[in-house]
């Protein structure tokens, strides 16, 4: 009995885990060469071809999503370094307030963010009405339904997903390391570069990780805050999913996309180390 | 998290201090930045507006406190994200503290693999895990709703409570529990008066850690939903013709609460010192 214990508490739980996550997996491969339509019903006849298909003809969204998720990356990276950094080093007795303020937008809907910042950004709005009528601005002048809005917000809604994993890294510097280097005659600089920036890089690359795959899976930025020249691939899945009911279409690009991520991740690991990023994802 | 030490590091080099005082300004444009869409959120559901499109300031009022209820299929979303989120709550804090439990005190075999699949339901975006369980309920002619959505938010939010749990089973001293068997208790006795007390924190964390997760959610749900509505939902459907400042409203009582919670969560847990 004693022995079967952790096989009992873990069943249920591990149970749920396999049943709704990988299974489905394999029920979307499935749909995927599929062929049919939501009249008549699906019928599975091994086409495979839809991959060539779909990737011929969304190439370019896959392109777009991919760019778009490295670019508010790096951009969060270059944001939130600084801010961890000071709550870390500068934040004194306040450090958990400050992380508090960090997650502040996180009790707010992710919708209701990005609808917010719609509704300030607006070609009238609140941000650029004042600025248009002062003349600073030409009264064409438009945010909205750019790539700058839409990669603006996916690094407003993912920030946090950056800083605080740089933040812990960060945290667990020993601060007499620093000191040790700056009595050693090393400059600001040279104690930074050469002690903490290497300690905190396990943070910085849980932090890209955490962020790029969400960044480049994401939609709602892009279908509140973009135009149809900003059309990313999570727009077309949930388009084909749920309002065409394509569902091969559908489920070969989720296929895809999850494959190249997959991918992509892998490489990273590889690339830095598995190590790093798996210490760094377990935390 | 320590408050000791890395205060002095910058302090004694009075070159440093314009770096210093230049970042701390960083600092705080980043958090206005990141307030700034929430700030307009609170206060345009004071807005005296005439239309439901409510863009432009029209004045101070309370009357859409008293009219919370104008849009009967709002209510019913809002009604509706609140039982998902009781609901899978529930069931996710069970699952993930008997998950945590066997993670933190037991070695077995699979364990690599449990913390796999863990890694694997946090780490996937949203969208794929929405996509997949969607084309799971297709192919088995399951009818989405709010079952379907419940389960789903299980699914994201297991692996946060089982963490949770975890870690503060890792942090608890084991020979509390052997004293307490040696003393004659059996296991359930000293389970529900010796290990569950000292892991309650844990698993409290986690359920609020849960409940605002599927209380937000809105990508898995959107795929996972069917007919049935909840508040994230109801906002995406309102984006195209304008949002009533009733959507204000309910989102900063979402968020005062959220922030209460978290406040009183962080002076208990300074108070109890751990």
């Amino acid at each position: 009995m004693k022995r079967l214990t952790p096989y009992l508490l873990v069943l249920p739980g591990g149970l749920w885990l396999a049943i709704f996550m990988v299974v489905p997996m394999v029920f979307m491969a499935s749909v995927s060469t599929q062929e049919g339509d939501v009249v008549n019903g699906f019928a599975q006849t091994f086409n495979v071809g839809v991959y060539g298909e779909v990737l011929g003809q969304y190439g370019t969204q896959f392109l777009r999503s991919a760019s778009y998720g490295l670019a508010a990356t790096a951009v969060s990276l270059l944001l939130a370094y600084p801010v961890a950094y000071w709550i870390a080093f500068r934040g004194g007795a306040r450090k958990s307030t400050y992380l508090l303020l960090v997650l502040l937008p996180f009790f707010v809907s992710f919708v209701l963010r990005t609808v917010s910042w719609k509704f300030l950004l607006a070609d009238d709005g609140l941000l650029l009405a004042p600025l248009k009528s002062a003349g600073l601005l030409p009264g064409d002048f438009h945010v909205l339904q750019t790539t700058a809005a839409v990669i603006g917000g996916l690094v407003y809604n993912y920030l946090p997903f950056m800083i605080l994993p740089i933040y812990v890294a960060l945290e667990r510097v020993d601060p007499r390391t620093v000191e040790a280097a700056r009595d050693l005659y090393a400059s600001r600089r040279g104690a930074f570069t050469r002690i903490v920036l290497p300690l905190s890089l396990p943070g910085v690359f849980a932090g890209v990780l955490m962020t790029f795959v969400p960044m480049t899976a994401d939609y709602v930025n892009a279908a509140i805050l973009g135009g149809p020249e900003n059309t990313m691939i999570g727009n077309i899945i949930q388009t084909e999913y749920l309002v065409n009911n394509d569902y091969p279409t559908a489920a070969a690009l989720s296929f895809t996309l999850m494959a190249a991520m997959l991918v992509g991740i892998f490489a990273y690991a590889r690339a830095l180390g598995t190590e790093n990023v798996l210490e760094a994802a377990a935390r | 998290m320590s408050a000791s030490g890395p205060r002095s590091a910058g302090r004694t080099r009075p070159r440093g201090r314009w770096t210093d005082r230049l970042l701390r300004i960083y600092v705080w444009l980043v958090l206005a930045w990141l307030f700034l869409p929430i700030a307009v959120m609170i206060v345009f559901g004071f807005n005296d507006t005439q239309s439901k499109s409510n863009v432009s300031w029209q004045g101070f009022t309370l009357k859409w406190w008293g009219r919370l209820d104008e849009y009967p299929d709002l209510v019913v979303a809002v009604r509706n994200s609140l039982l998902i989120a009781l609901v899978s709550v529930a069931v996710t804090t069970v699952l993930g503290t008997l998950m945590g439990l066997a993670l933190g005190r037991h070695r077995f075999r699979g364990q690599g693999a449990t913390n796999l699949a863990m890694f694997a339901a946090i780490s996937s975006p949203e969208l794929v895990m929405g996509a997949s369980l969607l084309s799971l309920f297709i192919s088995a002619g399951v009818e989405t709703g709010f079952a379907t959505v419940v389960i789903a938010h299980v699914l994201f939010s297991l692996s946060f409570v089982a963490i949770t749990v975890r870690a503060r089973v890792v942090g608890m001293d084991a020979s509390i529990e052997e004293a307490a068997r040696d003393l004659g208790a059996t296991p359930w006795t000293t389970f529900w008066r010796v290990t569950f007390p000292m892991i309650l924190p844990g698993v409290v964390a986690g359920a609020l850690l849960a409940f605002a997760l599927s209380i937000d959610d809105f990508v898995i749900t959107q795929f996972t939903s069917g007919a049935t509505q909840t508040f994230p939902l109801w906002i995406w459907g309102a984006t195209r013709i304008g949002m009533p400042p009733q959507v204000n409203i309910i989102g900063t009582l979402i968020f005062a609460v959220g922030v209460a919670v978290a406040v009183l969560n962080a002076v208990t847990a300074r108070r109890r010192g751990t």
